[in-house]
């Protein structure tokens, strides 16, 4: 395997509970008349590999179309990838028969980033909760006081299971979704967003919840988001995604203190802090450009087009980004810390 | 309620905030999703006003009879009386009093009409439930199949089967069926296009990511969130089927004795106006109008009622 | 009722806002979106308004620009320069409108019209106000392109605007709010809807169109990392009322409002040490619809006590004259650190007290989703 395929946390002991390797994703896109060919494709997820362990969270971060959205929905099945391997707990997913497949949903489970849309606003909140009870046949037996046990655990009152999800709040919702998610006790979470739609003062609540159940249940998180300022404080690992591919992973530490990718101090330094003098004092790097078309990305590097670091590289080195592909390895620049980068350097 | 910290060595006076809460209590009242749909259907006034009239009517047609001092049945002497307190509505040419047989048609047509309206809208509904949820070339078959049905004209092939084959297949379940087929395609496609927006929702991703089979989907969570459509659907479908069965009735091929229906009616006493009793006529007629027009508001009410065009303003 | 002090800075007061209420007949009963907001605007400062869902931040703009449905029911004084700007005639804001004062929404793709090339629209921002030769328009719209950082401004003037990206289109909005050189500009979450990096530029192009025109700001937001980066002053508004005014370094280093507090403690930090819980605010924001009295922050208040259920409190000056807070106890909080007034859970068992209505001809954050019922106290 080569080195791109295995960026493992040493610092862990045992094997990773999952394990991504060169994961794609292509969208094809059909021609418009009357006999639809295949004329392009959109390059969404091209070739991402991660290990997410017990008890840890893996954070998953990029701008609008880098893939991390479709990255997730792949892992779990719910779009089938193009190629790659989901394994977990040395099982490929991807691979698995329908029935075989039902059985895995019970290891793995998502929570959705739109609190108004992930709940059917026409069951009861207990029945939203039991319905993955009772789709694996665990409900009869106590599924009720199961049900009760769960929202508790989430924060809620259980007596207001008879309600629907319209008299909850946002928050209140959110924790509805994540009752939902733990019904089957899985060992995996994915979490989309889960407090993008929320209000400032209730992500919190949210935040802490998670916290808390990952240390009460040994969950596996991969928690996607745009929100750095979220992921730095709930990620023990950090990835990096660029239009379909990850540029840079390390321990949340080293990413945000000695992030190497020029991609990644772009988009650190872009991010407001709640602290006047601190905005005051900071500089910003400035990104030029607009992202180019997943469906027609740039040859080598994917981010040569805007990085800042490309324009102060002399000729030939330029012409290396284009002509050469980086691979995500480690650089000798940080422990566990990958990077794609030909020129990576680290800076605190 | 979670317990709170102490500030500066102050004492937090939970009993004020608990004083502030009842308060509350009193100043906003529970209401379910059941309770806004009503409030907002009362304040459709045609609708509200309609459904008064049609519960009239309903009553008229199914209480009546039994208070009435003849059936629609029994022929009296009094032929071709214009209204009159014993006879208001009159009486035909056989004597049979008007009044009565309005009740009964209004009763048949309304049983009729129900009838279709239950199996279109629920055949309908399933299916294009389903060809929506697949979508792809499933969904291009079953949709083409539905507009088939669309497509086909009925009334003229009605016209071409002629009375002699319509008096034979006088079966009340054939005219039934006949109108369903040609109503369930319309409640399809209402239902396939909701549906094809629904299932981008996410609890329709969090059902599948669950391990929910296709069809517990389809029932449990696609269908049940279009039954205002449904609802909808059921109620115009009602009046529709008057209509045609009405227009059916006059080609022949509607309700044939010893059935009845208003549609019946009308048909029988087309040249009643020429014949100088335009009441057998027109009275009949305006209860059809009547039915359609009730109902047309009523489904509009609620229409509104379950999806109501609003602006937004954030603030 | 205003704390406002001359002296804060130089600058000309611009505009000012007193005691202006914003109220929604709806089929429920009168929607208070906005209950008293007083603010002045100095040129060349910029104002940060601050809020969550229902707080009536953008409804209080919007009454500014007078774009509120005819069934709002305003009260107050908006003033521009001297001129009462309520009450007048559509013909009389539209003078106002474009040219003095400039609005900048949320989403560009609804602010740019689809069908009319970029340069177009903004050569006709220019030509509204001014009487210009064709020409000179154009000369002048190029300059603006160029302004605000969109490349090849030669090329992308005869583009249309689903040719740019979000961002792109977000400051082709500022370029034509900058067209006619307003005295006040009003920005409504310019960047929400964007990508953090485009709102790094986005902002840029932001601060340099007010550096270009002197114009005075008024960013809204719900982002209070762009308010500590962008503003001067900043107005924390909640449940339709502003709660506390000051300096950007007074709300963020001596908040006096235990929301104010709580908000700025519920933020996780790029900055921060990851061990460091999150102090959440328990509970939700009130409905606008049935306020009862006293103050709305109550129900989710450590320091609440009994006058703050019996009375709303007034935003009175603290320490600093020019830093005003609207809590009874706000002495109480000087100098304390958000974990030590609010306790640290993770619990939110209250179900909301009751949601929005539905309001004929308004819909929105004053209800967040339109079908949403009221609920009873939970207990």
């Amino acid at each position: 395997m080569s080195t791109t395929d295995t960026p493992t946390d040493a610092s862990t002991a045992g094997e990773p509970i999952l394990s991504v390797r060169r994961l794609v994703k292509e969208f094809p896109i059909k021609s418009h008349s009357v006999v639809r060919r295949t004329v392009g494709a959109v390059h969404a997820v091209s070739g991402v590999s991660f290990d997410i362990f017990s008890g840890q969270t893996l954070g998953l971060v990029g701008e609008s179309g880098c893939g991390k959205t479709t990255t997730s929905r792949a892992i779990l099945h719910l779009q089938p990838a193009t190629s790659g391997e989901v394994v977990f707990q040395g099982r490929d997913v991807t691979k698995m028969s329908k029935g075989d497949l039902r059985r895995m949903r019970r290891n793995m489970q998502i929570v959705f980033q739109d609190p108004y849309a992930s709940l059917n606003p026409r069951i009861t909140v207990s029945e939203i909760i039991a319905e993955p009870l009772k789709i694996h046949g665990l409900y009869r037996g106590g599924g009720r006081a199961q049900v009760a046990e769960l929202m508790s655990l989430v924060g809620l009152n259980p007596e207001h299971g008879n309600r629907f999800p319209h008299e909850f709040s946002g928050g209140q919702r959110q924790r509805i979704g994540i009752a939902r998610a733990l019904a089957l006790k899985p060992k995996v979470l994915v979490l989309d967003e889960p407090v993008s739609a929320l209000d400032v003062s209730i992500q919190a609540g949210v935040i802490n919840l998670l916290e808390d159940l990952q240390d009460e249940l040994g969950l596996a998180y991969l928690f996607v988001a745009h929100d750095l300022s979220v992921v730095r404080h709930i990620a023990d690992r950090v990835a990096v995604m660029y239009l379909g591919k990850i540029v840079e992973v390390a321990d949340t530490e080293s990413l945000f203190e000695r992030s190497q990718h020029p991609y990644t101090k772009a988009l650190i330094s872009a991010i407001p802090i709640p602290d006047p003098r601190r905005e005051r004092e900071r500089e910003r790097i400035l990104v030029q450009g607009d992202v180019p078309s997943p469906a027609n990305p740039p040859s080598g590097c994917r981010f040569r087009t805007r990085c800042p670091l490309r324009m102060t590289l002399s000729e030939t080195d330029a012409a290396r980004c284009a002509d050469e592909e980086p691979a995500l390895v480690d650089r000798g620049l940080g422990p566990q810390h990958l990077t794609a980068c030909h020129f990576a350097e680290s800076e605190s | 309620m979670p317990s709170r910290v102490n500030t500066a060595g102050d004492t937090l006076d939970s009993a004020a905030r608990q004083a502030a809460r009842t308060n509350r209590e009193f100043a906003v009242k529970a209401r379910t999703q059941r309770q806004i749909v009503f409030t907002r259907f009362r304040r459709h006034k045609a609708a509200l006003l309609s459904l008064v009239v049609f519960v009239l009517v309903v009553l008229f047609a199914f209480i009546g009879p039994y208070l009435w001092h003849t059936s629609d049945t029994f022929m009296s002497n009094d032929i071709y009386t214009a209204p009159d307190a014993a006879h208001p509505f009159g009486t035909d040419s056989n004597g049979i009093d008007m009044m009565a047989s309005v009740m009964q048609g209004t009763k048949s047509s309304l049983i009729i009409a129900v009838t279709v309206s239950v199996a279109a809208t629920t055949i309908g509904a399933i299916y294009g439930a389903v060809s929506g949820f697949y979508g792809g070339w499933t969904d291009t078959i079953l949709m083409r199949i539905a507009d088939l049905f669309l497509t086909f004209p009925i009334i003229a092939v009605a016209i071409m089967l002629d009375n002699r084959f319509a008096a034979e297949a006088s079966s009340l379940w054939l005219l039934i069926l006949v109108l369903a087929a040609l109503f369930w395609p319309g409640a399809a496609r209402v239902i396939r296009a909701q549906v094809l927006s629904l299932k981008e929702k996410e609890f329709i991703e969090a059902a599948r990511a669950l391990g929910a089979r296709d069809r517990r989907i389809i029932f449990r969570h696609l269908l049940p969130n279009t039954l205002g459509s449904i609802i909808v659907i059921a109620t115009l479908t009602v009046a529709g089927t008057i209509l045609t069965e009405t227009a059916l009735s006059f080609l022949g091929f509607g309700v044939q004795f010893p059935n009845t229906s208003l549609g019946l009616l009308v048909t029988n006493n087309q040249t009643a106006i020429e014949g100088g009793h335009p009441w057998l006529f027109y009275i009949p007629g305006v209860f059809i109008i009547l039915i359609a027009l009730t109902i047309n508001f009523i489904g509009d009410g609620l229409r509104d009622a379950f999806d109501p065009q609003q602006t937004r303003v954030r603030a | 009722m205003s704390v406002e002090k001359p002296g804060l800075g130089a600058g000309e007061e611009l505009l000012a806002v007193r005691d202006l209420t914003v109220t929604f007949p709806t089929g429920d009963g009168d929607v208070h979106a906005v209950r008293g907001v007083d603010y002045t605007l100095r040129r060349g400062e910029v104002l940060g308004i601050v809020g969550e869902s229902g707080s009536g931040k953008s409804v209080s703009s919007l009454a500014v620009m007078g774009l509120l449905p005819k069934t709002a029911r305003i009260e107050g004084s908006i003033t521009f320069q001297g001129e009462e700007l309520l009450g007048l005639s559509e013909r009389k804001l539209m003078k106002v409108r474009g040219k003095k004062i400039a609005m900048i929404f949320q989403d560009p793709m609804t602010s740019l019209n689809p069908v009319y090339k970029i340069g177009f629209q903004l050569e006709e921002a220019i030509l509204a106000h001014n009487d210009l030769p064709k020409q000179q328009a154009r000369k002048r719209t190029l300059e603006l392109l160029e302004t605000v950082g969109i490349p090849f401004p030669e090329k992308r003037i005869d583009q249309f605007p689903h040719e740019f990206s979000g961002g792109m289109r977000q400051r082709v909005v500022i370029a034509i709010a900058m067209a006619n050189n307003p005295d006040v500009i009003i920005a409504d979450e310019p960047t929400t809807a964007l990508d953090v990096t485009v709102q790094a530029q986005v902002l840029e192009s932001l601060r340099v169109a007010q550096r270009e025109t002197g114009a005075a700001m008024v960013l809204i937001t719900h982002d209070l990392g762009v308010v500590a980066g962008q503003a001067d002053r900043v107005l924390v508004m909640y449940a339709g009322k502003p709660v506390e005014i000051g300096t950007v370094d007074d709300i963020y280093y001596n908040p006096r409002m235990p929301y104010t507090l709580g908000l700025l403690g519920s933020l996780p930090r790029l900055d921060a040490n990851r061990a460091e819980r999150l102090t959440p605010i328990q509970g939700a924001p009130p409905s606008l619809l049935s306020l009862p009295p006293g103050c709305p922050f109550m129900p989710r208040c450590p320091l609440a006590r009994e006058m703050c259920a019996e009375q709303e409190p007034e935003l009175l000056p603290t320490d600093d004259p020019d830093h005003a807070a609207a809590c009874h106890y706000s002495a109480l909080l000087a100098g304390k650190k958000a974990e030590e007034v609010f306790v640290v859970s993770a619990a939110d068992t209250d179900l909301p007290e009751s949601y929005g209505a539905e309001v004929a001809g308004v819909t929105g954050e004053i209800a967040t989703v339109p079908e949403q019922p009221k609920a009873e106290q939970a207990e």
